[in-house]
């Protein structure tokens, strides 16, 4: 019997598919944001239009708006190509992060997505089979609409237990990703299952799903449920059919529980995460609460519960994965909240987490960011270092000047 | 398809932010991107020129940054051999003519040995050390994209042919 990606995938190739086979698809979904300027240039080297510019979606997120003429050049030549080949989806500074958007407006479960960026499989929270390609891969999609694709083993990853306090859907991703290491699902296809996981809200999963790609995954699905039918109803979609069959076959299933403390990933690699027990005191000079890993809305409505009425010591940065999110949180009182304490609100988008703009780190500075990467030079100099964890974590982070544990504050 | 080149090592878990910062992507310039690689590691990019680089585990992981593998290539870097790849980067280093080698026994490989990448045999050569070593040849559509040099050379060649 069929994974969840193999199910996905056959029903888009036609027929049956086996692990290891390689097909050619026609993704519902080709996602590109303002650094897709290289797809762009390769598809005009290949004299070639869009394939189907319906199907085609682009976010400017990364460096919006642009911090330097050459950034606000290549932004223009994206919007310039975006206008010639009619692709109407598209979304300019500060709508939010292309993975925020490809959820909220469009993913559906069942779809296949084809992002030029390593965390498109976000979108496998609602059940999609969604996964990241570079430059060339995306123009040639572009240019012909299909791709292809090895098709993945697939994990199995059941996690039960109720999370203590304090202990959020981030926290389990690095637990997990301590546990697996960062190749442990090294072209696999993870889904995701449990009483755990299936309590979360769509947020959650997608930060679980987002996650993944820190430890290798093509892709990563969560089993649609009543949540997920409930998060894409809103946009009045329906839900199909796309539950796992109970005995498909697994390269690997594994068992999880979530951790008993907070988690925090130490520099310079995700898979060293520790409880927040062992790295609290760690004086930080900026904190980040954003991102598609932790920019949305719960994310923000946890960091606000610790930070309300209180003053961040460190500077602090916040960024809403989409204008959606900026407009709820805004509505809730949040933003103000969180400004009157002292953070500095960003336009919806990645914030610092590429380390090219709002908030890049100088020498010997440490950082403590809701996001997935810590690696050396991440968000600027090499020679900072970048610890990770929940919005609640980092928070109370913020707030102490400090790594803190947030469990004081909740 | 022959690669030679003398080894520059590397450990587990190479990570595109060390290949290329994210600060310099806003180019397409191969040129000024090979001014950057290996930056917040301290290596010299001049000295990449002629080299294949032997890793561990793992090699590219992170971002979907195609900017990596052609800096790399751009830098002179004829071919990576590594005991595994990300899977986004393999897949990136192919598409821009970059071969990249999972080998397990390369580990066996240090600094300056000269090594010989016969990427249609599936086979390398150590000739400082004098082994041998092999592994699964890249099936037929791979190697036409190695051999086109990249991609969008093997579209555009497929489409005019």
């Amino acid at each position: 019997m069929p994974t969840m990606a193999e199910e996905v995938l056959a029903a888009k190739a036609g027929r049956e598919v086996v692990p290891g086979e390689f097909i050619s698809v026609e993704p519902d979904w080709c996602l590109l944001h303002d650094g897709g300027f290289l797809a762009f240039r390769y598809l005009e080297e290949m004299s070639a239009g869009v394939a189907r510019p319906g199907r085609v979606v682009v976010a400017f997120d990364h460096i919006c708006p642009a911090n330097s003429p050459e950034t606000a050049g290549l932004q223009d030549y994206v919007r310039e190509m975006v206008g010639r080949y009619g692709i109407e989806n598209f979304f300019d500074c500060g709508c939010g992060i292309c993975h925020q958007v490809m959820a909220e407006e469009f993913a559906r479960p069942g779809d296949v997505i084809i992002g030029g960026d390593s965390h498109t499989l976000t979108a496998g929270a609602l059940g999609a089979f969604a996964a990241g390609m570079g430059a060339s891969d995306m123009a040639v999609l572009l240019a012909t609409g299909e791709v292809w694709l090895k098709v993945p083993e697939s994990i199995k990853v059941t996690v039960e237990g109720e999370p203590g306090a304090g202990v959020f859907p981030k926290d389990l991703a690095l637990s997990i990703i301590a546990q697996l290491g960062p190749d442990g699902a090294n072209y696999r296809a993870v889904e995701f299952h449990g009483s755990t996981v299936m309590d979360m809200d769509i947020p959650g999963r997608m930060t679980l799903c987002n996650m993944a790609a820190e430890m290798g995954a093509k892709t990563a699905m969560v089993p649609p449920d009543g949540r997920t039918a409930a998060f894409t109803g809103q946009r009045g979609v329906e839900l199909t059919r796309r539950s796992p069959d109970r005995d498909a076959e697994y390269l690997e299933e594994m068992a999880f529980e979530p951790p008993s403390s907070p988690m925090v990933a130490v520099p310079h690699r995700v898979d060293d995460a520790r409880s927040v027990e062992e790295v609290e005191g760690t004086e930080v000079d900026q904190v980040f609460i954003g991102s598609c890993t932790n920019g949305r809305l719960e994310d923000l409505e946890a960091a606000e519960g610790v930070i309300r009425g209180r003053e961040v010591r460190a500077r602090t940065l916040v960024a809403p994965a989409s204008r959606r999110v900026l407009l709820e949180a805004a509505e809730a009182g949040l933003i103000a909240s969180l400004a009157r304490a002292g953070c500095v609100i960003l336009p919806p988008g990645c914030g610092p987490c590429l380390g090219q703009h709002q908030g890049v780190l100088g020498e010997g500075e440490t950082a403590f960011s809701t996001s997935s990467r810590n690696f050396r030079g991440r968000q600027g100099s090499p020679e900072a270092g970048i610890y990770l964890g929940s919005p609640a974590t980092a928070a109370a982070t913020a707030v102490e000047g400090r790594i803190a544990d947030p469990r004081r504050y909740l | 398809m022959r690669v030679v080149g003398r080894v520059l090592r590397m450990g587990d878990h190479v990570d595109t932010d060390v290949i290329i910062p994210g600060r310099y992507l806003r180019t397409a310039d191969p040129a000024s991107l090979a001014t950057h690689v290996f930056e917040p590691l301290g290596l010299d990019p001049a000295d990449l020129a002629g080299r294949i680089i032997v890793a561990g585990r793992n090699f590219g992981c992170g971002s979907s940054r195609e900017q990596a593998p052609l800096a790399l290539k751009s830098a002179g870097v004829g071919c990576i051999v590594a005991e595994s790849f990300a899977r986004i980067f393999f897949r990136n280093a192919i598409n821009v003519g970059l071969p990249a080698v999972e080998c397990v026994r390369a580990g066996s490989a240090d600094d300056g040995d000269e090594l010989l990448v016969d990427l249609r045999a599936g086979r390398i050569e150590n000739r400082t050390r004098g082994w041998v070593s092999a592994f699964e040849p890249y099936p037929d559509f791979v190697m036409e994209i190695l051999e086109a040099g990249g991609l969008i050379n093997r579209y555009r060649r497929g489409r005019d042919g």
